[in-house]
């Protein structure tokens, strides 16, 4: 790993995230402790309701950064491949609706990442057919129509009721579904995901997709096959958006259209924008404040005076702010305060936002 | 014309056969067995002309839509959310004045100052960051429509149709013949038809005014090439504030029109985005007339799967979206 790392740390594209591994190991190393022994500090309700949501959400804004970072692919049907794998656990596993098929957890998990593979095949096949901003066009309509028929879909999706009373495994003996087990579930999935996407940013694969963000006409005449890696970056985000999506029935017991919303596809698109879209752990970053906002909204608002209902208008606002002032999200104003106060007069760091 | 049956005899004779089969199913009262097996023209009369109406309304939100587009690259994820507030105002509007037609403009204007303050005071600062663009209209949208839950609540709004618009029409198609041999036609709603001739009105216009006239020719030639077009000393940036405003503002009548046929309801704004999104990469991001083509597609694959099913119906409108993709993924009538 760390040779990998020394050696990435010559590619110039892969560079932006690196120093931040190296030079912050100390906060790195403070953050897991911290993340590690939450269970001993914090409620369980902090821990699950914010701590554990976050590492869901996160992991599925992880699938979006991986598009929109290092493929330069704003794909706004994450949270529909995520919700997919949710659906097919549900409908596959046990149930509390009427001719469920019960079908063993392991093998309904197998099947739902199996199938949101193929289903993130599909979508990569078809938001390849264009390129550029007609990407986060093309998701969109998926994203929207997958909820709409969801939502009239009695047959397979049970329509606007959703499927509930789906269970939380046990497995080796532990009842995941308690809150400390499940605690650590999220954590251990998010944590393989976010090195999953650290290391294959940084082998061939990620790098030629990186080559490719950058300059899709020069890697196709390196004899690299653009719309194949493009269409492989997907299904590898699918597979992320699917464990976040599993965990996520897992975590409610159900699932209804309104997980697949657009709404929700836009909420993760704004804690992958918000964390920062240039560095893995900058949706998890994201999540987190959103996660924490979402939970104490309704007490803050109430406080500033104002309707305990207006949740979306604050995250719409806080958005348009990252949008307007930080273009690479919290990890880039970060990223500029630590700059500034290591190099004094230097110029604040231009992070690259895809425009190559 | 010629030239096209020339260079595409397959197509031509394609799209002659079902020319004469629509108008055959359209025109032609329908043998029993027939209606066995497809169900009662009625049925399908209704909603063809229900599809085709849609495709009205969808047109005069995604010319909009596509015009900004195809100028500005700009994908304005808020047009939903215009529609919707010209929607609203227009209730407004009407239960005020008890006008109709002054709804339309109090949309209008309410949607166009909108779409003006948006390109001066938002996108004019963030000139070809695309991404970036998208971002801001995406945020605008969340917050246009929270501000709208808060202001109009959560219950659907429908305006009135005005009195000279009400109750139906009888329109000159057999949709059975009686034992007795009388043939019974088809009753429809006139504010459809009217709203659906107005939608054409508007589109031809636009039209004209894109094909005749000086602004129009600026705004195809910056479609095409907009660097070039600077490069000329062409206004470009007082054409864009112009098409901004315009395409905002009829999103903003389609808001009125939208609330007539159906109703105004916090959802009805990701619909119509969805709508518009469809709609434009079917027909061609930028063209009007692929737009119109898209729109009518679309309406009618909505309506007639809504009738025969139900279930599956946004399956339809997905999957020509998907062909259209897949065989020709700039959009039907787009030029590049």
């Amino acid at each position: 790993m760390a040779l990998a790392e020394s050696r990435a740390r010559g590619a110039s594209s892969a560079a932006s995230q690196l120093p931040w591994l190296q030079n912050l190991n100390p906060a790195a190393v403070l953050v897991a402790v911290v993340v590690l022994i939450m269970p001993a500090i914090a409620s369980s309700f902090v821990l699950t309701q914010i701590f554990g949501w976050a590492y869901m959400l996160g992991t599925i804004a992880l699938s979006l950064m991986f598009l929109a970072g290092y493929g330069g692919m704003v794909s706004l049907a994450q949270v529909t491949v995520a919700g997919f794998a949710g659906y097919v656990v549900a409908i596959l596993g046990v149930n509390g609706v009427p001719g469920g098929r019960g079908w063993p957890w392991w093998l309904a998990v197998l099947a739902a990442l199996i199938l949101s593979t193929v289903v993130g095949a599909i979508v990569g096949a078809l938001a390849v057919r264009t390129e550029g901003i007609y990407t986060i066009m093309i998701t969109l309509a998926i994203a929207a129509a997958f909820y709409y028929f969801t939502n009239e879909n009695y047959a397979i999706f049970n329509g606007h009721t959703g499927i509930d009373g789906i269970p939380t495994p046990v497995f080796l003996g532990v009842d995941w579904h308690a809150p400390i087990p499940f605690y650590y579930l999220t954590l251990f999935v998010a944590v393989l995901c976010w090195l999953a996407v650290s290391y294959v940013s940084r082998a061939p694969f990620g790098l030629a997709l990186q080559g490719i963000r950058d300059n899709p006409r020069r890697m196709a005449a390196l004899g690299f096959n653009v719309n194949a890696h493009r269409v492989a970056a997907y299904v590898f985000a699918a597979l992320i958006a699917a464990l976040g999506g599993i965990l996520l029935v897992w975590s409610y017991g159900e699932i209804a259209p309104g997980a697949v919303s657009v709404s929700a596809a836009i909420d993760i698109l704004v804690i992958a924008v918000v964390g920062g879209i240039g560095n893995p752990i900058g949706p998890f970053i994201g999540a987190l404040i959103y996660a924490v906002l979402k939970t104490f909204a309704l007490d803050v608002l109430v406080a500033f005076g104002l309707d305990g209902n207006r949740f979306r208008l604050l995250i719409g606002l806080g958005f348009l702010a990252i949008v307007f002032f930080s273009p690479d999200g919290v990890i880039g104003l970060w990223a500029r305060w630590r700059n500034r106060l290591q190099a004094g007069s230097a110029p604040p760091q231009k992070a690259g936002d895809g425009h190559g | 014309m010629n030239s096209f049956i020339a260079r595409r005899p397959i197509w031509s004779l394609i799209i002659l056969v079902v020319a004469i089969a629509l108008t055959w199913l359209v025109f032609a009262p329908w043998p029993p067995g027939f209606e066995a097996v497809f169900g009662r023209k009625k049925l399908f009369l209704n909603a063809a002309l229900n599809g085709i109406t849609l495709g009205g309304l969808y047109f005069l939100v995604a010319s909009g839509f596509t015009l900004i587009f195809g100028l500005m690259r700009n994908v304005n994820l808020a047009h939903g959310s215009i529609y919707l507030l010209g929607g609203y105002f227009g209730y407004l509007a009407v239960d005020a004045t008890g006008s109709w037609l002054f709804s339309f403009v109090v949309a209008f204007v309410v949607a166009a100052l909108l779409g003006v303050i948006l390109q001066v005071a938002v996108f004019r600062r963030m000139e070809g960051e695309e991404l970036r663009q998208t971002l801001v209209t995406l945020g605008i949208s969340i917050v246009l429509a929270d501000l709208m839950l808060w202001a109009f609540g959560g219950n659907s709004w429908q305006i009135q149709t005005p009195t000279w618009l009400r109750g139906p029409v009888e329109l000159p198609l057999v949709t059975a013949v009686k034992s007795s041999g009388e043939a019974v036609y088809l009753s429809y709603p006139i504010v459809r038809l009217v709203i659906f001739l107005a939608s054409v009105v508007i589109g031809l216009a636009m039209w004209l005014v894109l094909n005749r006239t000086r602004v129009g020719m600026i705004i195809r030639a910056g479609v095409d090439d907009r660097e070039m077009l600077a490069a000329m000393g062409a206004p470009v940036q007082l054409v864009f504030v112009i098409v901004f405003a315009f395409g905002a503002g009829l999103a903003g009548m389609a808001g009125v029109v939208g609330g007539t046929f159906q109703s105004l309801s916090p959802g009805e704004d990701t619909r119509f985005l969805l709508a518009s999104l469809i709609v434009v990469i079917v027909g061609g991001m930028g063209s009007i007339p692929g737009a119109a083509l898209g729109a009518i597609m679309i309406g009618l694959a909505e309506q007639v799967g809504l009738a025969y099913f139900p279930t599956y119906a946004i399956v339809l409108t997905f999957l020509i979206m998907v062909l259209v993709l897949a065989v020709r993924p700039q959009g039907l009538l787009a030029r590049r």
